[in-house]
């Protein structure tokens, strides 16, 4: 077989006598004119990807509140002023505590108890197996307005309006099931070999699950923490609902009254929105290198 | 005796001998998956009292006209009781036949299906493009990854913050559009423009899930189907059209459906780009009923869950067919 390095997909006509050297690994190095193009095409798509949030980075960096109006002028004068502001005189830190109870919590609910149903409905067929199945992909399609008003009547039975315990259960009934799906998808990409040699071992089913698998399936275990904490730190709707206090609002929250409260400040606005979105990308990038296999195997493989 | 592993093979199992009676077919049913049941109870539960069971409630809810005028509700230290009424199948007539129901419901579900159908296309092909150009050996690539993922690292609500002041009349936009001597659309009052721009950021938003999900999809496709492929003289296209497309099946498959869900159900973005109460021809069919729930007075809860139903009974339905079309085609769903 040929190796010749030669860009069959962008340059087809600078190559056409040779066609039959034309072949070449499809994963191996790719000719200059392809090579270029694609870098074009991927710079393109990473500027427009990283724009709006490289603006909202350059905004908050001037100093007076109609710096937006001229960005032009920010260029001269950048400081860390509005970071100061915000870190020391407002409720951010409240915030960000607030926050982290609710995310981190969101998440470890919802990985572990979607880790053993994922490997339930992996490994096991049970009866009602299958409506099990369709109900955790029904529960995605909730739109949040049929479930709100009554979620609330439920919590404030409970006493669960206004804590912790409560926004983070509600999170997980939406967290969960994708929790779950993705978890299956994962778990079914190991062989089932290894469970029955747990089996073979005198493993119990939850030991060969706690021991053999839980470790295996790290990736796909921080595919599912990934989605959860992006799902819990970006929720509107119930943390706006079921936060009264405003020493506990999440961001979400937060940044809603912030502008409200400060509506003219839009320096101050953006430097928020920027010191918010620092844990999240602080997190995503720690899971990052799991998220490609993980998330392969696991939202995506029947 | 207890079977902790049964392999998925989709497959029923045959035809079992005389079936027993229930009360034994329940105690061997408890016996042989007690270990199932016990590992998907803690999910049952969350899913029963927090979906299920507000769920119920939510369709009591649309059988009556309650509003925040009559429901229960406490005010200081009096409880007033709820004086709602059971109206029957109104709320869901109103709606769909009433006589505003055109301006209403019909012309956001309109609106609705475009966004969802254009959103879902742009979210495939773009992300598709983009996997395949990354599903390939070259410097940087693990750069670029990282940069295209970031708009769905970063929180939807601080994003769309963001868009906002792009996308302001003076914001840097239009600027440059100026700059360029092209029309200065508005892009947060004019619906058309509106429009527009939502399917943008949605787009922006929505594309790394489907890159990532793809990227992932095309790396677990055999090396040796593209070296047998070229073996046989097929070209670029070819290789495209017969490996890598049906090679992607069951990925798609599954991604397009969550896609679609998840665009139709999309709240943040119309809701925070265009804000509560502006502009009712850009709201779909989500941000609409939470309007008529949350953001006029007096709050008419009994109209908006009536809303959530039949946005739930347009998916479930949705997605039945889909099923339905999935397996005729011999493809399985992730699910």
């Amino acid at each position: 077989m040929s190796t010749t390095t030669t860009a069959l997909t962008s340059a087809p006509t600078a190559e056409a006598p040779a066609r039959p050297a034309e072949r070449r690994s499809r994963r191996g190095a790719s000719g200059p004119l392809a090579s270029a193009a694609r870098h074009t095409v991927l710079t393109a798509a990473s500027l427009i990807a990283f724009f709006p949030v490289g603006w909202l980075i350059y905004l908050s960096l001037g100093p007076d509140k109609d710096d937006y109006l001229h960005p032009g002028a920010i260029w001269d004068k950048m400081t860390l002023d509005n970071y100061t502001f915000v870190l020391g005189h407002t409720s951010f830190l409240d915030w960000l505590k607030s926050t982290l109870i609710v995310v981190l919590g969101t998440t470890a609910v919802g990985v572990l108890i979607a880790a053993t149903t994922g490997y339930a409905v992996s490994r096991m067929r049970f009866p009602g197996y299958k409506k099990f199945m369709w109900v955790l992909l029904v529960t995605q399609m909730f739109p949040i307005a049929v479930l709100i008003v009554p979620m609330y009547q439920i919590m404030s039975d409970l006493g669960l309006v206004d804590t912790y315990l409560g926004l983070v259960l509600v999170n997980s009934s939406t967290i969960v099931p994708y929790c779950a799906w993705l978890l299956k998808g994962y778990f079914d990409t190991i062989p089932f070999e290894i469970d029955e040699a747990g089996r073979v071992d005198g493993l119990s089913p939850f030991g060969t699950f706690l021991r053999l698998i839980l470790p295996l399936a790290k990736p796909g275990l921080a595919v599912a923490a990934f989605y959860s904490f992006i799902t819990a730190f970006g929720e509107v709707a119930f943390a706006s609902t079921f936060m009264l206090s405003d020493d506990k609002y999440t961001f979400a929250v937060g940044l809603q009254s912030f502008i409200s409260e400060h509506d003219a400040q839009r320096n101050l606005m953006c430097a928020t929105a920027v010191l918010i979105a620092i844990p999240v990308a602080v997190f995503f990038y720690l899971v990052q290198k799991n998220l490609v296999t993980g998330l392969t195997a696991g939202g995506t493989k029947g | 005796m207890t079977v902790a592993i049964d392999r998925a093979t989709g497959q029923r199992r045959g035809d079992r001998t005389p079936r027993p009676g229930p009360a034994l077919r329940l105690k061997h049913s408890v016996q042989k998956y007690w270990y199932a049941y016990a590992m998907i109870t803690p999910v049952a539960v969350v899913l029963g009292v927090l979906v299920v069971y507000p769920l119920v409630y939510g369709f009591y809810l649309t059988l009556t006209d309650a509003n925040s005028l009559n429901t229960a509700r406490t005010i200081g230290v009096n409880h007033i009781d709820a004086t709602y009424r059971f109206i029957g199948l109104d709320n869901y007539q109103d709606i769909l036949f009433g006589p505003a129901s055109y301006d209403r419901f019909w012309s956001h579900f309109l609106w609705t299906i475009v966004w969802t159908a254009v959103g879902v296309a742009l979210h495939y092909t773009i992300g598709l493009c983009l996997a395949l150009l990354l599903n390939q050996d070259f410097r940087g690539r693990t750069l670029y990854r990282l940069i295209l993922v970031l708009p769905w690292a970063v929180p939807t609500f601080v994003t769309v913050f963001g868009w906002r002041f792009m996308l302001a009349d003076t914001g840097i936009v239009n600027t440059a559009l100026h700059a360029l001597h092209l029309p200065e659309p508005q892009w947060l009052e004019d619906v058309f423009w509106q429009r527009f721009a939502a399917i943008m950021v949605n787009a922006w938003v929505g594309v790394p899930f489907m890159m990532v999900s793809l990227l992932g999809g095309l790396q677990s496709i055999d090396t040796s189907l593209y070296e047998a492929a070229e073996m046989d003289g097929a070209s670029a296209w070819q290789r495209f059209r017969y490996v890598t497309l049906p090679g992607l099946r069951s990925v798609s498959s599954t991604v397009v459906l969550l896609g679609v869900i998840w665009t139709f159900n999309q709240f943040a973005i119309i809701f925070l780009l265009f804000g509560a109460h502006s502009s009712p021809d850009a709201q779909i069919l989500v941000t609409w009923a939470y309007y008529l729930g949350f953001g006029q007075q007096p709050r008419d809860f009994a109209q908006s869950a009536a809303y959530g139903m039949l946005l739930l009974a347009i998916l479930v339905v949705f997605t039945s067919f889909y099923r339905r079309w999935l397996n005729r085609n011999d493809q399985q769903l992730a699910i």
